[in-house]
């Protein structure tokens, strides 16, 4: 194995510091029965890079956004199989911004007709991805729409 | 609204002052600049540090699948019902090959979601500028400032970086199962010295006694001295509570003892000197990498030792010397 000499090094620490990672928190509201898919998307995003939590089956909106406030996240995904989506989004967003994270990108995906696109997306919700998307269109949309927060300066 | 708006709109001095009146989204936003040690962490430690060293600092450490994260959440539990408020750092391993990690430690601890007396933050655990361990005792900081009485540093036990994290807390608890294989590997890793309070967890398992006994003997061929505190061994069944009660009060007795002689202190004192050390010797050598390679001294002097002119200790003497 060739030694890395000391600037391939710093590039390295560059590239992988030139942004802080990408925190993204990937929740279950409701009541699904499984989490397959939140698993397989938690697992795409992890693999680009990015900081996943995951908090598994179960949640409520006001576990979303509570742990989405205390991890700091940059993106929420929410993934819905149940039907419910109508119901529990308009929460999870309200819950958001009752705690001031309205810098937070909202991203949804599972089992949503087309027909209630529109009406997610006023809700705030940026991004609606329906079963077959492929992994890697979710997780450039994830990419593409966080944006580094502040300037970006080293301090030790 | 673009991201970020709460920190470009938002001093350092404003976000500190935010937190220290309560509000949680600054002080998760705080513990973010401060993980990553970028614009503001100057500033955000030099505020905070005035209002540190009131918490608690508890430390668990075990290999994964040990049950830490169920212990914890039971520790919180128990710390509630005490009436004292808990903040928790739970740092999971980062991927080597993407960078990227899971996070997945809060999946047990979310009974306390909607008690604003509870505080977890999942970290990462590499790529942190100048370590892991400094990083995660920085964002523990950050939960001691918020007024958290008690504050639990979760890691994975299996490198020297986890074992260093865990000699920065007052107390720290080395979680093992019975059952695991190698038991004596786990207890042969380096990690025995750190353990204020052994927990063998899921001790309903066949072998619990086993690892205890096994504990005990590696522990008699530690050195001792005259009135060094002799590690209590708890065993646990975390997920339905068995043995929390006997846990605190190993927990409690080591605060003791801790307290009587200064010994806190004394404690606290040198893990400072360590940490200080430890950010000194990174930043010196950061200063003399960036040095050595603006100035070609240390492509000259690899030249040199690649043709065996120089050995590498005189290499490494001309390296820093070089400029002085």
């Amino acid at each position: 194995m060739v030694a890395k000499s000391p600037s391939e090094l710093d590039e390295q620490v560059a590239s992988s510091e030139a942004g802080r990672k990408i925190r993204v928190l990937i929740a279950k509201p409701g009541l699904d029965g499984h989490d397959r898919g939140a698993k397989v998307i938690a697992r795409a995003l992890r693999d680009a890079g990015m900081e996943v939590i995951y908090t598994g089956l179960h949640q409520t909106p006001e576990m979303i956004a509570e742990a989405a406030l205390q991890e700091d996240v940059d993106a929420v995904g929410l993934s819905i199989l149940s039907g419910a989506h109508m119901a529990l989004f308009p929460r999870v967003m309200e819950e958001l911004h009752k705690r001031g994270l309205n810098d937070v990108i909202v991203y949804a995906g599972g089992i949503i007709p087309d027909d209630d696109i529109p009406a997610i997306k006023e809700m705030g919700i940026a991004g609606v991805f329906g079963p077959g998307t492929p992994m890697q269109e979710a997780v450039r949309f994830v990419q593409e729409n966080v944006q580094p927060r502040h300037s970006m300066e080293e301090e030790d | 609204m673009a991201a970020g708006t709460r920190t470009q709109t938002t001093s350092i001095q404003e976000l500190v002052d935010r937190m220290l009146s309560g509000d949680r989204a600054a002080a998760s936003r705080l513990m973010t600049i401060v993980e990553n040690r970028r614009t503001g962490y100057r500033e955000a430690m030099r505020l905070l540090m005035p209002h540190t060293g009131r918490a608690q600092i508890l430390g668990v450490t075990g290999p994964p699948g040990a049950g830490k994260s169920t212990l914890v959440n039971e520790l919180i539990k128990a710390y509630r019902q005490e009436g004292k408020t808990v903040g928790v750092v739970a740092v999971d391993p980062t991927s080597a090959v993407s960078g990227g990690a899971l996070l997945g430690d809060r999946i047990r601890m979310l009974s306390y979601y909607q008690d604003p007396g509870v505080f977890v933050r999942s970290m990462a655990s590499r790529g942190q500028l100048g370590g892991l361990a400094a990083a995660t005792v920085d964002v523990a900081r950050v939960l001691d400032a918020m007024g958290r009485e008690v504050v639990v540093i979760e890691t994975v036990g299996v490198g020297q970086d986890e074992v260093s994290i865990a000699g920065l807390a007052d107390t720290t608890l080395l979680v093992e199962v019975p059952g695991m294989g190698d038991d004596v590997q786990a207890i042969k890793a380096g990690v025995m010295e750190i353990a204020d309070v052994f927990v063998i967890n899921k001790a309903d398992r066949e072998g619990a006694d086993r690892l205890a006994n096994q504990i005990k003997t590696v522990m008699r061929l530690l050195p001792q001295a005259e009135d060094a505190w002799i590690p209590p061994i708890v065993k646990t069944v975390a997920a339905d509570g068995t043995g929390i009660p006997e846990l605190l009060a190993a927990i409690a007795k080591h605060q003791e003892y801790l307290s009587a002689e200064d010994r806190l202190e004394k404690q606290r004192r040198a893990r400072l000197q360590t940490e200080v050390l430890d950010r000194a010797r990174d930043l010196a050598l950061r200063r003399i990498l960036s040095r050595v390679e603006q100035s070609g001294e240390l492509s000259r002097v690899l030249n040199d030792l690649q043709a065996r002119k120089i050995d590498p200790a005189t290499a490494a003497r001309m390296l820093v010397d070089d400029g002085q």
